[in-house]
């Protein structure tokens, strides 16, 4: 079966002339159905562009996106609609993405009856009360009739999450989702989006700034693609990104990355960058735009030709034949 | 990018008191329409020259409430009482809260300096870096300008900026990171005997933080600054902490050396959180949270605040607050059941095994 959702070649561009930024550099990803497929990367590196693209809140500049297959710009009516339906996003901040002057009862039969989904009133009711449920805001009857202002941001997220469910969508980006939330509730709510996999098979594009997050969501049987400056330069199995990183940005994120455990600090290898700036989209680097930071810098070479993704045989690819792959150290035994 | 840069610290000197901040009893109440909020509740804790010190804590613990305290910057809706903050430089000891106006000023900065959680809105946007930095050492009778300018490049040259470029700029032309180490080096600009540091590295890019933790930690192990460090982030205490201090619903409720916090903790809410937080380059652990969610701090629960959230609480803990025990050297937990924590521990391990 054709992936349900295909990115191919797609750069995106915002603004003219000098002031012009290329947000998104030609990437192309391919979601399976019941994937897991994690976007990581720095502020400014596109992967929210490329979530909100996936969702077609964007236009791409350049390139396809394909939904089963199909390039939605080339789809009839129903189909389009069809598209838009089983697609949904969950944005990042929940005091932002919910109307405050409806209660989450409104919020929830509105969508319920606009797409069909309930017959009547009464239906639609019914069926809110199951998708609060289904985020565990329960005893349901305590949320019906709640203003958003009313709810903590964990229970706003949980409401965000039970609104993108009436439409029933197969695929669910879920932008920064949990990284607003306070750590103590933030691990009930990856399990709920984790169970939601399971139980409803919604396929899920989590796009987070936050390896330790990415890692738990998408341990078993999910990837990681890592992205800079708008280009992918890893992808590959969960287990294998984070144990065995082999592009250098990755392996500088994964040294760089603060741990909460004291004995693994000091333990853990200490990469120095040539350069802590990231350049400014503005004025990209030529060749690979990580090298003004790379510590494996080769002049004549990185800064010449922008490298491809190459497969490597542990699983996925990665973007720098100049370090041939290579595995480093994270942690001094 | 190694630096070498001559500054003159003067902390380090005999000036210094061995304990040079104390906080007794301390009490934070923001009046609201609502009612109070009782943001900080007793609050006990000295702290030791040359010790960073973490207070962790989830939103609404008190932690930053505390902080503002201890630099008197509350909002006016909020009120210290009772309790008692004193301060002690050159044998002499201060009490925080009675400073008015002048010697509260010359005590801010110059004595204990605070590095916000977020670097724009703590810089004036119209007004170039060396614009303000002149205005602080102006406030505080330090006037001689060209002695001003060559500290202060030194200083950005410490945290690693092109201080040419940087001393020059408005706010908006530097980068969240860079932001981040100016305002660091503006905060040293006086010298001072103690850094607050409020979410140091929230809201900056990994490798940007590692910038930032790289320095603090060059601070702390090579000039021995005395630093508190605010954050929800636990791995910011594992990173630099010397002792950690968990705050729940205002008040600390373990205290001890961070190996201890870390590896042996005692109080139900600090093993939760330990239980909660992923490593990433460590193995792959299960990971659970803390049911329900923080307290109403105008209506707070009976007994322990942490009850309604705990594993093991019984009877006891909906009627009787415990107060800080000692259950090791140096550390401290508020907890009738701190025993149940230590055999959960022993059962089950610190952090929980994967369940497949």
């Amino acid at each position: 079966m054709a992936p349900i959702i295909e990115l191919q070649n797609i750069s995106r561009f915002f603004g003219k002339g000098d002031e012009q930024v290329t947000a998104v550099d030609d990437i192309s990803l391919s979601i399976a159905q019941g994937e897991i497929v994690c976007l990581v990367g720095e502020s400014g590196c596109g992967k929210s562009t490329t979530g909100r693209i996936v969702v077609d809140l964007l236009k791409p500049s350049v390139g396809e996106l394909r939904y089963f297959g199909q390039d939605i710009r080339k789809m009839n009516r129903q189909d389009f609609k069809d598209y838009r339906r089983s697609v949904q996003i969950i944005h990042q901040d929940p005091y932002a993405s919910l109307n405050p002057t409806q209660t989450v009862r409104q919020m929830l039969t509105a969508p319920l009856l606009r797409h069909k989904k309930a017959s009547s009133h009464t239906d639609a009711e019914r069926r809110a009360s199951e998708l609060l449920e289904i985020v565990d805001l329960t005893p349901v009857s305590d949320f019906m009739n709640k203003y958003p202002h009313q709810l903590s941001g964990g229970q706003r997220q949980r409401v965000s999450v039970a609104r993108a469910l009436t439409v029933e969508p197969k695929f669910i980006v879920a932008d920064e989702a949990v990284s607003m939330v306070d750590v103590s509730i933030r691990v009930s709510l990856l399990n709920m989006l984790s169970r939601l996999k399971s139980e409803f098979d919604v396929t899920f594009l989590f796009i987070t700034h936050d390896l330790a997050l990415a890692k738990y969501f998408s341990w078993e049987g999910g990837r990681i693609t890592v992205m800079y400056l708008g280009r992918i330069v890893e992808e590959g199995p969960t287990s294998r990104v984070i144990t065995d990183p082999r592009h250098p940005y990755t392996q500088a994120l994964l040294a760089a990355v603060p741990e909460a455990d004291p004995e693994l600090v000091q333990k853990k290898r200490h990469m120095e960058l040539r350069s802590a700036e990231i350049p400014s989209l503005l004025a990209l680097p030529n060749g690979c735009t990580f090298h003004p930071r790379c510590p494996y810098f080769v002049p004549g070479e990185c800064d010449t030709s922008a490298p491809k993704l190459e497969r490597i045989p542990e699983g996925g690819s990665v973007a720098c034949p100049i370090r041939k792959f290579e595995s480093i150290e994270l942690i001094a035994a | 990018m190694t630096v070498n840069t001559q500054i003159n610290w003067q902390h380090g000197t005999a000036r210094n008191a061995e304990i040079p901040l104390t906080l007794r009893n301390v009490y934070i109440n923001y009046h609201t329409r609502k009612g109070n909020v009782q943001a900080v509740r007793g609050v006990n804790l000295d702290l030791y020259s040359g010790e960073s010190l973490a207070l962790i804590g989830e939103s609404g613990s008190g932690k930053t409430t505390l902080g503002l305290g201890i630099v008197r910057l509350l909002a006016d809706t909020a009120s210290v009482e009772p309790g008692e903050i004193i301060y002690r430089r050159d044998g002499v000891e201060v009490d925080v809260l009675g400073l008015k106006s002048g010697p509260l000023r010359e005590f801010r900065w110059r004595d204990c300096a605070m590095v916000f959680q977020s670097a724009l809105n703590a810089f004036n946007p119209v007004l170039k870096i060396w614009d303000q930095v002149w205005d602080t050492a102006k406030a505080h009778n330090w006037n001689d300008r060209r002695a001003v300018r060559t500290r202060f490049l030194d200083l950005l040259r410490f945290v690693q900026l092109d201080p040419e470029r940087v001393i020059d700029a408005y706010p908006h032309e530097l980068s969240g990171g860079m932001r981040q180490r100016t305002l660091l080096a503006s905060a040293l600009l006086l010298d001072p005997q103690i850094l607050i540091l409020d979410e140091p590295t929230t809201a900056l890019d990994i490798l940007t933080q590692r910038t930032v933790i790289d320095l603090l930690r060059k601070l702390k192990e090579e000039q021995h600054f005395t630093m508190i460090f605010i954050s929800h982030d636990l791995a910011i205490a594992a990173e630099l902490a010397d002792r950690v201090a968990t705050m729940y619903a205002g008040q600390v409720v373990e205290l001890g050396p961070v190996r201890n916090i870390f590896y042996a903790p005692r109080h139900p809410y600090t093993l939760g959180l330990i239980r909660a937080v992923p490593t990433v380059t460590g193995g792959f652990e299960a990971l659970s949270s803390i049911p329900g969610s923080p307290p109403d701090l105008i209506n707070l629960p009976s007994g322990c605040k942490f009850h309604p959230r705990c594993p093991y609480a019984t009877q006891r803990c909906e009627q009787e607050e415990p107060g800080l025990i000692k259950v090791a050297d140096k550390h401290e937990a508020a907890c009738w059941h701190t025993d149940s924590v230590k055999a959960d521990i022993a059962t089950n391990g610190l952090r929980l095994k994967k369940v497949s």
